[in-house]
């Protein structure tokens, strides 16, 4: 944050522009307020990414020198990275933070779920997660996503209302217009809030940088033992692969994207610093998702097809 | 295109919309700006060829990059409102891209309501049509500040000069009488790529800038002394930790112009005063902050403030009012009428009103009112007398797009009904009232 005229950066045209980091940052925490402002009980949804990393450091630059008044929630797959809960759990304690974990093994385990053939569990979050929010009473619930991820994401609101079955509807959408966010709701109805809506992958990463927060590891390139399915390089472990017919190698890799372990594809990268990562991503000829994710390659519209079941 | 991180961080943020009717290739302008800037990754190409073919088609369609919804590629036509993001090595750009269709007129106020320019397209062939001036009219109604005319499909028309002036020179005219402060008009070919990135060579005529190459140098206003403070409350922070007994801070987004350490204050609606001792930036303490700043403020006193006040200069603060006047754009479905009860959000502050008088609709084709007509429906626009149930900080719109807009709420179901800007001119004065109250089709 720049309060003089001689550190504001080149090619802004008046002293008292803001560079587009501080633009979006100003924007976001204006969000994370206004939900503390009107809701009883958000809740930020909190996987250890590098989104809802970044969520968590703007509410708590938002509330400073106060605690951040949200409760974190985590819908476990039972196939997270080990490096990535480790992080949860240490930036949970740390700032002194509550934890809910919804477990999707658990469902499992209580037969309410059952396994898909594919062994891809992303899709079978969305029932932990719209019961977790319906038993903890959660009115607001913040998500890291990004317009810029998908094409329905793009259509998504910065305050999205769900009914009580959790489910998004994109024709019912409240228009949203300045900065006047309507975040009214019937008991049992929850709002959705995107404070990263229009921040990219690439703002995203630079503010990393500036804000020098600390990642799990697995976004930096590593060596890793990996196996190939459907094109995408996926991490061997007891989650179900590799399968016969699947060659284990050991590649210098890192993610894109964290999400389950069965559906989430590395990259192969020699990016280990925060500048690599980002000249890496600048000159990337594919998308974030592309790249990275199995379960959006179902179908030409999976992703509204499970948002409107409730998925974020 | 190459950028340097460096030259990333620095850029600064140009939020805008663009409105255009259903078949003068706003989708293809869209695509062009996204492709030409790299915005449009391999996978996603791959990803419309693929549904392109699917559905026989030969080229792929580029329509189907920003129609994301499973009825808007059924349909082939945008319904509702997306944000599309795209850098230049000099800026970032949040794009709007809202729908074309009549009835979505609402969904282009929304995406004017935070644009600081606004891209109307028309089709060289057809020139200014009752589509035209209704984009023209909601930037104007919205006061989005600068405002391009794209002439598109000069291929179509030999790339002739006259073809472009006359069109140029009419909406000119008429978004003049409007009150759109600056135009740019700029002939293009968004399928030839004619002036949208490149500078065309098949119309030499032009010295103007390319589409870009405008969206890259148009002065976002900053224009700090032309504005009093305003600093709604959003959020009061009171740690009452050992590190921080006493700590009580007011946070909020500066909505217009600039808070100094030192300077006077007054707290409205109390009216209550005192002096700012302390900004925090997120995280750092500075004597200077400014719109669009998210800050932390300390005051002097002890004062009773929660959230819904507004800090303002004590020089410069705005009068207080419980009767509105105020332009409004109905944006649901149920309509809304004379004497129906609401709500009204205004920056941080929520009260209940009700509705005392409806005395126009406007008509945006040739700018008529129609009066009295009673209520409002999806995508009238019309003049509103509301009272409200306590007083209210409020601004002009035409002096501050952030304290002079507001939102009437449904109490019952909380739906978005209308979107306010206070204030009694609509744009220009020019404006003819109409006894007839037929016809109408907005």
């Amino acid at each position: 944050m720049t309060t003089t005229a001689a550190t504001v950066g080149e090619g802004m045209d008046s002293p008292y522009a803001l560079s587009h980091l501080d633009a979006l940052e100003s924007e976001a925490v204006h969000i994370f307020r206004e939900v503390a402002g009107e809701f009883e009980r958000p809740v930020i949804l909190f996987s250890g990414g590098k989104d809802s990393i970044v969520m968590l450091h703007l509410a708590l630059k938002a509330f400073a020198p106060a605690p951040v008044p949200f409760t974190l929630l985590h819908v476990d797959t039972g196939h997270n990275f080990p490096e990535v809960l480790e992080y949860r759990d240490r930036t949970v304690a740390e700032h002194g933070l509550r934890l809910h974990v919804a477990s999707v093994q658990e469902y499992i385990d209580a037969g309410k779920l059952r396994e898909r053939p594919d062994g891809t569990r992303n899709p079978l979050q969305t029932v932990p997660l719209t019961e977790a929010i319906q038993q903890h009473r959660f009115d607001a619930v913040f998500g890291g996503g990004r317009r810029d991820e998908e094409k329905a994401r793009a259509k998504e609101r910065v305050f999205s209302l769900r009914d009580e079955f959790s489910a998004w509807d994109p024709r019912r959408q409240r228009p949203e217009l300045w900065q006047l966010y309507n975040g009214r709701h019937a008991p049992g109805e929850h709002v959705r809030v995107f404070p990263l809506s229009n921040w990219t992958e690439l703002d995203v990463w630079q503010y990393i940088a500036r804000e020098k927060i600390e990642l799990p590891g697995i976004y930096y390139a590593h060596e890793r033992e990996v196996f190939q399915r459907s094109g995408m390089w996926l991490t061997a472990g007891e989650w179900g692969g590799p399968k016969e017919h699947e060659q284990v190698e050991t590649r210098l890799i890192r993610y894109r994207t964290v999400g389950d372990m069965s559906c989430t594809g590395a990259v192969d990268s020699d990016a280990t610093t925060l500048d690599a990562v980002i000249a890496e991503i600048a000159a990337s000829r594919l998308t974030e998702r592309g790249a990275t994710r199995a379960d959006d390659k179902m179908s030409e519209a999976a992703m509204e097809d499970r948002k409107r079941e409730g998925y974020f | 295109m190459t950028i340097t991180t460096e030259q990333l961080s620095a850029t600064t943020l140009l939020r805008f919309a663009t409105a255009g009717s259903v078949d003068d290739g706003k989708s293809t302008l869209v695509g062009r700006l996204l492709h030409d800037s790299k915005s449009v990754l391999t996978d996603q190409l791959e990803a419309v060829e693929a549904a392109s073919l699917k559905r026989g088609q030969e080229a792929p369609d580029l329509a189907l990059l920003t129609d994301g919804l499973r009825a808007e590629r059924e349909q082939g036509i945008t319904i509702d409102v997306a944000y599309r993001y795209f850098a230049t090595a000099r800026r970032r750009f949040i794009l709007a891209d809202t729908p074309g269709h009549v009835q979505y007129t609402r969904n282009m106020v929304t995406g004017a309501s935070t644009a600081e320019l606004a891209v109307v397209l028309v089709d060289a062939r057809n020139g200014v049509v009752e589509q035209t001036r209704r984009h023209a009219a909601v930037a104007a109604l919205l006061r989005v500040p600068h405002v391009v005319l794209a002439v598109n499909k000069m291929d179509l028309v030999e790339y002739a000069e006259p073809v472009f002036a006359a069109i140029a020179e009419e909406f000119t005219a008429y978004a003049a009488s409007l009150g759109v402060p600056e135009i740019t008009a700029i002939p293009i070919s968004a399928l030839a790529g004619d002036n949208v990135v490149e500078p065309s060579a098949n119309m030499d005529w032009y010295g103007g800038p390319t589409v870009l190459e405008h969206l890259e140098t148009v002065p976002v206003s900053h224009d700090l002394a032309g504005c009093p403070a305003r600093f709604p409350v959003q959020y009061v922070i009171r740690p009452q930790t050992a590190e921080h007994p006493d700590y009580r801070g007011y946070a909020g987004q500066i909505a217009s112009g600039a808070l100094r350490v030192g300077e006077d204050v007054t707290v409205l609606p109390s009216g209550r005063k005192s002096t700012i001792t302390g900004i925090d930036a997120l995280g750092e303490s500075v004597d200077i902050a400014w719109a669009p700043q998210s800050v932390t403020v300390t005051l002097a006193d002890d004062l009773d403030i929660s959230r819904g006040d507004l800090i303002a200069p004590s020089g410069s603060a705005p009068r207080t009012t419980q009767d509105v006047e105020a332009t409004v754009c109905h944006v649901a479905d149920q309509p809304l009428s004379v004497g129906q009860r609401v709500l009204l959000k205004h920056t941080t502050r929520t009260v209940k009103a009700i509705v005392k008088e409806i005395p126009s609709r406007l008509t945006l084709d040739d700018l008529s009112q129609h009066p009295d007509p009673g209520q409002l429906v999806a995508n009238d626009i019309g003049r509103v007398k509301v009272r409200t149930a306590e007083p209210l900080a409020l601004d002009a719109y035409r002096d501050s797009r952030r304290t002079g807009s507001f939102l009437l709420i449904d109490p019952a179901d909380g739906t978005t009904l209308a979107a306010g800007m206070a204030g009694n001119s609509f744009a220009a004065e020019t404006v003819k009232v109409v006894a007839d109250d037929e016809g109408w089709d907005f």
